[in-house]
Formats: C-alpha cells, sequence, structure tokens
C-alpha cells in the first residue's frame, strides 16, 4: 500500500511538474517606440519565448504619439502593458504615481547588481529620486543625440579644396560647435553632382520633445544647467546664463542658417529621409539608428561616417534611451520580471548588441572588442560619459511642453530674443514647480 | 398587472419610452460637465496621486490673464473669421453657378464635394506635402504665376503665411458644405417669384438682391452656424497639417486645451479652460440663432 502510495504520488507531482511548464505559460506583452532597435527586441525576445515558454506580443507606438499613447494607459491603470520600455523622463512620474514596479527586492533575490551596468544609464534611465538607490527600471537601451555625415563627400578633393579656400580650413569631423555650424553653412545651397544640397537636418519639432532635445545639443555644449544647486529648483542665472542665451543664438542661426527649406517641424524621421534622400551633407539624431544608417545601401557603408555632438565650453551630449520596467497595473507581473531576469543577462546583453540594441551592460561595452565592434561604437561610448538628461520629474512633461513652446516661438517663430525666451521658460517652470509646491 | 400597463396613462407611457435617452443624455453630457465645473475649482491633476485642494477662481483668474491664452484666442478668432468668409464667399458663388442649368452640371457638383468627404487627417496630412517648399505642388503653383522662387517662401513654416495656410485648406476642405446648404436655399425659391420680377420688368440684378439673398439668407446663417461652431473647436487639420507651429502662430484654443488636459495634465486648469471655452460658443451661438430666428420669421 505504502508503495502504491508511493508510486501514485510521484505520478501526480511528475504531472503536476510536467504540466507545470504549460500552466506557468503566459502572454507578455511589452510596449515601446516603434523604431529600429524595437525590431531587434523582438528577434532577440525569440530566444525567451523559446526558453520560457511564455509568448510576447509587442505594443510599438510611433515617437510622436508614444508619449501621449502611453502615459494615457498609465494615468489610466490600464492593463496593456505587461512590460514597458519607457523614456528616461518618465521615471520620476512612474515611480511617485505608481505606475512602475519597484525592482529593488527583485534585484536583491536575483543576484541582479546595478553594479553591472553603466553608472549614468542607471542613474538616468532607473533611479528615483535621482541618484538613490531605488530602482525602477532596468537600463535597456543607451542612447544619446550623435551626428552622422556624408563621409563621401568630406574625402572629395574638389569639396575639400572648396572648404579650404572658403574658410582656410581643412574640411574634417567638426570639433566644436562653432565648427559644426562652420561646415554645415558652407554645404548650405551647394551644388553636388547637380543637386542643391543643404548643411545638415536638426531638430524643431514643436508637438512632443524635438526641438528640446535638438536644442539641449548645443545647451549642453554650452555648459547650461537647470538649477544652480542641484535639487534646489534655483533656476534663474543657470536657465538664462549668458551661455545659455548665446547657445540658444547659436542654435537659431543653425535653424535660419544652414538647414534646407522647410524644416520647421522636423524631427528623427524627416532627418534620416533628408540623409537618406541625399539633400543633407549632416544629421543629429539618435544614436538607435545608427546601424540602419550604417546599412542603408545608398548612403551608409563607406559613405557614411559618425561622430559625437561636438563641445563648445564641455563636451556633453542629449540623453536619450530608456529603461525597462515593469507596469504595476499588469495582471502578469511575476512573468514580466521573468522576463527582465532573462534580458539582464551578460550573454543576451551581447546579443542584444549585436542585434542593434544599445545594451548598457559592462561586460559588453567594457569588452575590449567592443570600440571596434560598429563603426559608431567608440562615439556612443563617448557620449553616454558625458551625457545629460532633461528633467525627470513627475511634471516633466509640463516642463517639456513649455520649453517646447518657448524654444520653438523663439527658434522657428521669431518671437522675442534668446533672452527673453529663457527667461519666459524661467516664468513657466516656477510657476510649475510652485504648483507642486516644490517651491 | 396586465390591468395595470393597460391603466398607464399617455404621459406615462411618453415617460417610459423617454427615461433611456433622458438617462444616456444625463450620463454622458449633463453629469460630465457639471464634473467638469466641479473640478474646474480644484487644482486637481488627472495623473497624480494627491490630495485635491479647493481653490476657487484661481484657475479661471489664471486663464483670463494669461497673455498666452489670448494669443491662441486670436489665432482662433483670425481662424473662424476668414475661414467663414472665404467659404460663404466661394460657396455661394458656387451654388448660384451650380444652380444654373447646364451640361454636366451633376458631375461637377460630384467633384465640387470631394474634398469634404475626405477625412480632416488625411487632408492635412496631404496638405503638408502641397505646401513642401521644395517638391511641393502649391509652391509650384504660386511659382508659376508669380514668378517667384518655388522654394522661396514656406506656407507652413512662415508665421506670416502659416495661419493663411490652415484657412486655405480648411475652406479648400468645407467650401462645399456651405454650397450645399447655398444650393438647397436657391432651389427651394419658387421660379414663379422670379418670373412674376420678370414681369415688373426688374433686372437681373434686383432679382438678386431682392429675391434671391433675402431667401437664401436664412440658409447662409445656417451654414455659418454650422462652420463657426465646427472651426470654433478645429483641431485634427490644424494639427495634422501645423502641430500648432511655427511656435504658436497656429496653436487654435482647442488644441491648447488638448495640450493642458492630455499632455500637462492640469485637469482643473484644463476643465476651467473649457468651461470657458463652451460658456463663449454656447453664449454667441444663442445670440446668433435669436438673430436667425428674426430672419425666419422675416
Amino acid at each position: 500500500m505504502r508503495k502504491f502510495t508511493t508510486i501514485a504520488a510521484s505520478t501526480l507531482s511528475s504531472a503536476v511538474l510536467l504540466g507545470g511548464a504549460s500552466a506557468w505559460a503566459e502572454d507578455l506583452t511589452l510596449c515601446w517606440a516603434a523604431w529600429d532597435p524595437a525590431n531587434a527586441l523582438v528577434e532577440l525576445s525569440k530566444e525567451y519565448e523559446a526558453q520560457s515558454g511564455n509568448t510576447m506580443h509587442f505594443e510599438f507606438v510611433p515617437w510622436p504619439n508614444f508619449a501621449d499613447r502611453m502615459l494615457n494607459e498609465l494615468n489610466s491603470g490600464g492593463k496593456l502593458c505587461d512590460l514597458l520600455i519607457g523614456d528616461s523622463q518618465w521615471i520620476g512620474g512612474g515611480a511617485e504615481n505608481g505606475h512602475y514596479v519597484k525592482l529593488n527586492d527583485f534585484f536583491d533575490a536575483n543576484s541582479i547588481s546595478m553594479d553591472d551596468f553603466a553608472p549614468a544609464t542607471v542613474y538616468a534611465y532607473s533611479t528615483w529620486p535621482k541618484g538613490t538607490p531605488n530602482y525602477y527600471a532596468l537600463p535597456a537601451m543607451g542612447d544619446a543625440n550623435g551626428w552622422f555625415y556624408r563621409k563621401d563627400w568630406f574625402e572629395r578633393d574638389d569639396i575639400k579644396a572648396a572648404y579650404k579656400e572658403a574658410t582656410g580650413q581643412d574640411l574634417r569631423e567638426p570639433q566644436s560647435q562653432k565648427e559644426l555650424l562652420q561646415i554645415a553653412q558652407f554645404f548650405q545651397g551647394r551644388d553636388i553632382d547637380g543637386q542643391t544640397r543643404y548643411g545638415a537636418a536638426i531638430f524643431t519639432e514643436r508637438g512632443s520633445e524635438g526641438i528640446t532635445m535638438g536644442a539641449t545639443g548645443a545647451l549642453y555644449a554650452w555648459g547650461f544647467k537647470y538649477e544652480n544647486t542641484p535639487g534646489e529648483y534655483d533656476m534663474a542665472g543657470a536657465v538664462n546664463s549668458p551661455e545659455a542665451v548665446e547657445a540658444l543664438e547659436f542654435y537659431k542661426e543653425f535653424y535660419k542658417t544652414a538647414t534646407p527649406p522647410g524644416y520647421t517641424d522636423s524631427y528623427m524621421e524627416q532627418g534620416l529621409d533628408a540623409f537618406k534622400s541625399g539633400q543633407v551633407a549632416m544629421a543629429m539624431n539618435w544614436f538607435a539608428f545608427f546601424p540602419g544608417l550604417y546599412q542603408d545601401p545608398d548612403v551608409g557603408g563607406d559613405k557614411i561616417g559618425f561622430f559625437v555632438n561636438p563641445p563648445q565650453n564641455v563636451a556633453a551630449s542629449t540623453l536619450g534611451g530608456q529603461g525597462i520596467s515593469v507596469v504595476s497595473y499588469s495582471e502578469h507581473q511575476d512573468a514580466a520580471l521573468d522576463y527582465i531576469k532573462w534580458f539582464a543577462q551578460p550573454d543576451v546583453q551581447a546579443k542584444w548588441w549585436s542585434l542593434g540594441g544599445y545594451s548598457c551592460h559592462n561586460s559588453v561595452l567594457n569588452d575590449p572588442g567592443f570600440k571596434d565592434s560598429q563603426p559608431f561604437a567608440a562615439d556612443f561610448l563617448e557620449a553616454m560619459g558625458g551625457v545629460q538628461d532633461f528633467w525627470q520629474e513627475p511634471v516633466y512633461a509640463e516642463l517639456l511642453l513649455a520649453m517646447q513652446k518657448r524654444l520653438h516661438d523663439y527658434v522657428v517663430a521669431d518671437v522675442g530674443t534668446a533672452q527673453e525666451a529663457l527667461d519666459l521658460l524661467i516664468e513657466d517652470w516656477t510657476e510649475t514647480f510652485e504648483d507642486e509646491g516644490k517651491l | 398587472m396586465a390591468r395595470r400597463i393597460r391603466g398607464l396613462s399617455d404621459r406615462a407611457i411618453a415617460w417610459i419610452f423617454v427615461a433611456p435617452t433622458i438617462f444616456l443624455l444625463l450620463a454622458v453630457n449633463i453629469f460630465p460637465l457639471i464634473w467638469t465645473i466641479r473640478l474646474s475649482f480644484t487644482d486637481f491633476k488627472a495623473n497624480r496621486n494627491r490630495e485635491v485642494e479647493w481653490i476657487g477662481l484661481q484657475n479661471y483668474q489664471r486663464i483670463l490673464t494669461d497673455s498666452d491664452i489670448w494669443i491662441t484666442m486670436q489665432a482662433t478668432a483670425h481662424f473662424l473669421f476668414w475661414t467663414i468668409f472665404f467659404q460663404v464667399l466661394i460657396g455661394f458663388t458656387l451654388a448660384w453657378l451650380i444652380n444654373r442649368k447646364f451640361k454636366g452640371n451633376d458631375l461637377w457638383t460630384t467633384i465640387i464635394v470631394l474634398p469634404m468627404m475626405l477625412s480632416p487627417a488625411v487632408v492635412g496630412n496631404f496638405w503638408t506635402f502641397l505646401y513642401q517648399p521644395q517638391i511641393g505642388l502649391f509652391n509650384y503653383v504660386v511659382a508659376f504665376f508669380s514668378g517667384v522662387d518655388p522654394s522661396s517662401f514656406e506656407m507652413i513654416g512662415s508665421v506670416k503665411l502659416a495661419p493663411w495656410a490652415i484657412v486655405i485648406v480648411d475652406t479648400w476642405m468645407w467650401t462645399p458644405f456651405v454650397m450645399l446648404i447655398c444650393l438647397a436655399g436657391l432651389r427651394s425659391i419658387p421660379d414663379y417669384i422670379y418670373e412674376a420680377a420678370a414681369i415688373d420688368r426688374a433686372s437681373k440684378w434686383r432679382q438678386f438682391w431682392t429675391i434671391t439673398i433675402p431667401m437664401v439668407l436664412p440658409f447662409l446663417m445656417l451654414a455659418v452656424l454650422f462652420r463657426g461652431i465646427e472651426n470654433f473647436k478645429m483641431f485634427d487639420l490644424v494639427v495634422q497639417l501645423t502641430g500648432g507651429g511655427p511656435g504658436s502662430t497656429t496653436e487654435l484654443t482647442s488644441i491648447n486645451l488638448k495640450r493642458e488636459a492630455f499632455e500637462k495634465w492640469r485637469t482643473g486648469y484644463a476643465s476651467a479652460y473649457a468651461i470657458i471655452l463652451f460658456v463663449t460658443v454656447f453664449g454667441l451661438a444663442s445670440i446668433y440663432v435669436k438673430a436667425l430666428n428674426k430672419v425666419k420669421e422675416r
């Protein structure tokens, strides 16, 4: 009888264990922006599906609507996303409003250490309050705003000679913001191979975050700061410093003298289109697009070169990129955490980089072969060493829209001066922080 | 039970039929309106978990003293006035021409009404291409007639031209609507009135001003009312076309309101803003409807 009981118990437990895989199998939905790295993630996640038995679904939203769509989803307590690769600026709101699951206990239980990830990415994508060991995301996609250019044009003797004649300098990858503008102005309206070309495609978009992400590339390079003392919200003298005014005037001059006609509302896609169609000699855009650009049959390969946002007073780049979070309204939180656990593994991170995603894992970034693994890899490392991000406050959207308005008014619509635009921006931000009880 | 139902009065039966509609109306219109009024006196933010404070008229005061809001109001007024002006002018002219009996009359009517059958988002999108300074057809057409360089002007990017760019597109899209209403008005005028006027030797010009215009006027005013209300809350077309830019040049009140409510998440503030807009439209429309009724009575 005892033997029978033992056999029966063993059979039962085996059945339970065998059936366990299918019983645990869950449908997970990962939400992100619709862009090149998202396709790489779909490819990467096939391995996870095979290993875990879980099925991955993806909800990718085009960038111009990404924030609107996803923040609405979070604010309404929506259950669409189990995992969200949300923008770095959302971390404050995600944490304070209870949208994201705090991951500290999970990291401890699964031996996931934030020391294994690049410090700048942990700070920017994972922590709230900033810099504290409170983690609401795993660094998933490192990114910064960089530049690419028509290397084939830069290397042509006739163009080099013309540049030398016009400026007295050699045509090269720009070493400063002012040299960047000089080169862009040189190409502006120039006839190359029978077509009129223009200087550069920069961000001027009004609706979401475009012009802010573009102009901060210049502002940070001039030494722009949001506060005099971090955490004090004392903006006067920092946001509207003489350096900031000069940088903003520079960005306006860039827009007015070195961009194609009609570039009044352009962001990532428009910039890529301008470059791929051979309209511009240079363009700013996120590193995330660089693998795809390098592969482009018309302008990629030997024809393209990459460089970090040039310094002026300091070396600095605008931060992009995102961390991956578990949405607190998800009904599949365990499976979502399981995905993060899988994603954090060094070999998965290595494959992520090889597929076109920008890993933030030290094992990938510190690999001796990393810098030579792609023509833009060294620039990426350099850029990530000097990234600066926009406010990450829970009211970031309000702060961002105010900046969008003030910058677009000044740069594109010719309203007022740079000094006035930044003074008004301080007024807007002060009102917001007063409403929040932080001032 | 059957006797009781049989014993229901006409009024009770009427209530039974009307009650679901009234309930629905209360649930989806009246309740949200009252709730919005309530929120407009608070600092509520729909994306924040914090205590809501009653702040009285502070939101209203802020809105009415905010110079940026007045700039959007001016942009809306410019858009409203000129779209209605052009649509009435062109719409009536087209209706008057179409009302003449000629070969291909029906075909032309169909062609003319095509733009209003399109989605505003689609229209907004393809006009951005038409306005593109380097490849846009609009710029080339203007260049062909004026001799200027097509890429020398930016309809969407220029602060001076952008307000007119949205007026042109809205006029292109909605003039057919005004035309159809005017056509209905013109066709409702009995021929015998013109015949009697002709017998009295009234000139065509006099017939136009003393018969056509007065009899079409109620229809025309109705068209203005519809277009006025529609354009006061214009959103999709302009968002697709200019996104409110350059700067805030074409940021109409509805675009500004949407940013406050669903991008900045200042729910209390946006509620007050919505109430101000509602009162404005409701007040203006009421005055206008009274005027319309007076015209009809004449």
